[in-house]
């Protein structure tokens, strides 16, 4: 790890001024993800700004029926509030389904929609990655790569990674918002959809905060009534990245919405998609993963995400 | 044991001489003083900013008991617990626990004292080589607190009603402690001990 400076900050605002004057300044909350990859010297900060005292903890109602959680509520503690238990279930159970019982308790709801998107060759310095060294090729489009956990939608010429995050595609399919303070003291509200950025020719950057700018909370509108199911495929029973998740929230019309994980830089969501679940999954994912480009060795995901769906409304 | 604790403070004592060569080299913004208090003992360190709560604990206050594996968060024999909750020590720097109130397996019990799921480790034999056995235990009394609060776990069937150990239960919460011996079976077992005995 190289060398850097560090200071606790207990105001958002002035963390975020501070970030935008300091050359190679970053936040540090939990610190799970940041950590390990400054370990690998993956991400190389000079300056450290420890927002851990910014107050940033709690769960509260809003005015318009919803909650708006804190950048700093620990993934356990979210997962574990009693209102989001009963009225956002996909949300609870998607928190679980993720990391282990230790990384939940210090990874916070902000650092989990920041950590970094990313595949083993992102860690693998020994070879080239288009996200820590932009130009420099990406091995897992090279020959003879293992892809078979990488995207196969939303993805580019220059980078197949997918975003880890199962936090973040049930707030993607409960319409959450990202609120944050900027360098200036104003506060931003942003779709998860506006949240996130596709790589294209730049996968280095894969949101849309502008430096400086630091998530304050994560607001979800008013509860969506149905049946949440947050359902998680993955190598081995626990503590694994999805191959494929679906987040569902089935209303008992028929209709719903529906969000993935593990196929794409982002929580994959389209409303086109939605609309079509009364027809059921085949209906759904050919709408929902249309354009996807698998390699040969993940194609498998197109069916198994097709397979996961048909699975869980089949419950019902 | 004697032998073992010789290695340990030569290890320490080499680790000690290589940061001062270090210290002589950086800058006076790259360190900072926390305040840690560990096992109900406060300790005031001054340390280099990239010092890991894992590496102030073994390395600053010789509390070996916690075990350095895979450095990464990945197999939890660093486990301890910070306010009360279970974390990686590794993934997260010790300047950042200002005042923090830190338990390690030293805390939990010594051979004079043992802790019940330290003696339910023993008696149902739930280790080999032992490495990973002190972040085991400190996580599996973790999760007994944890089931006990009411926080649900990928497994637990109805979020909202009370948790039932189980089985199932707590080899989903222990699945963030890797055990290369493969003593899986046992540490079930001492567990299911100990949430017996409490409940």
């Amino acid at each position: 790890m190289k060398a850097f400076s560090y200071e606790r900050v207990s105001d958002p605002a002035q963390a975020a001024a501070r970030a935008a004057e300091v050359p190679g300044a970053k936040f540090i909350a939990g610190g799970t993800n940041l950590l390990d990859l400054m370990k690998h010297e993956i991400e190389i900060p000079q300056h450290l700004i420890d927002v851990g005292g910014t107050g940033l903890d709690d769960i509260a109602p809003t005015d318009e029926g919803g909650l708006r959680i804190g950048a700093l509520v620990s993934n356990a503690a979210l997962s574990a509030d009693a209102r989001v238990r009963k009225d956002y279930a996909v949300l609870s159970r998607a928190l679980v389904s993720g990391a282990s019982g230790q990384l939940r308790n210090k990874a916070t709801t902000g650092g989990n929609l920041l950590q970094r998107t990313r595949c083993p060759y992102f860690y693998d310095t020994g070879m080239p990655c288009n996200k820590r060294s932009p130009g420099a090729g990406c091995a897992a489009l090279g020959e003879g790569a293992t892809t078979r956990q990488l995207g196969i939608i939303g993805t580019s010429d220059a980078c197949i990674a997918t975003h880890p995050s199962d936090m973040a595609v049930a707030l993607r399919v409960l319409d959450a918002e990202v609120e944050t303070v900027t360098p200036t003291g104003e506060t931003r509200r942003l779709t998860l959809e506006e949240f996130y950025q596709l790589p294209g020719d730049t996968p280095e950057v894969e949101n849309a905060l502008e430096q400086g700018e630091m998530i304050t909370a994560v607001v979800l509108p008013a509860p969506v009534e149905g049946r949440h199911v947050y359902y998680k495929v993955r190598d081995r029973a626990s503590y694994a990245f999805a191959l494929v998740s679906v987040a569902l929230i089935q209303t008992p019309d028929g209709t719903g919405r529906v969000a993935l994980g593990g196929v794409a830089p982002k929580p994959w969501r389209r409303d086109e998609a939605d609309a079509l679940l009364p027809q059921g999954a085949s209906a759904v994912m050919e709408r929902l993963l249309d354009g996807a480009r698998p390699t040969q060795e993940n194609a498998y995901k197109l069916t198994l995400a097709e397979r996961t769906l048909a699975a869980l409304l089949a419950q019902e | 044991m004697s032998m073992l604790k010789t290695l340990e403070h030569s290890l320490s004592d080499r680790n000690e001489q290589g940061r001062h060569l270090f210290m002589n080299s950086q800058s006076s913004a790259e360190r900072s003083n926390v305040s840690l208090v560990v096992n109900g003992e406060r300790h005031q360190l001054e340390l280099d900013n990239r010092t890991t709560l894992l590496d102030a604990l073994r390395e600053h206050l010789t509390l070996t008991g916690t075990k350095k594996g895979c450095d990464h968060g990945q197999c939890g024999a660093c486990t301890v617990s910070v306010n009360g909750e279970r974390i990686n020590a590794c993934l997260t720097l010790a300047v950042m626990h200002e005042g923090d109130d830190i338990s390690t397996i030293e805390g939990v019990g010594g051979v004079e004292h043992l802790d019940p799921m330290q003696q339910a480790f023993v008696d149902h034999d739930a280790f080999q080589c032992g490495y990973c056995t002190p972040g085991q235990i400190c996580s599996a009394k973790a999760v007994l607190d944890e089931i006990q609060a009411g926080l649900p776990s990928h497994v637990t069937k109805d979020l909202n009603a009370p948790i039932e150990i189980s089985d199932a239960e707590i080899r989903e919460r222990m699945s963030g402690n890797l055990c290369r011996c493969g003593a899986y079976a046992n540490i079930l077992k001492a567990i299911n001990q100990v949430a017996e005995a409490r409940s």
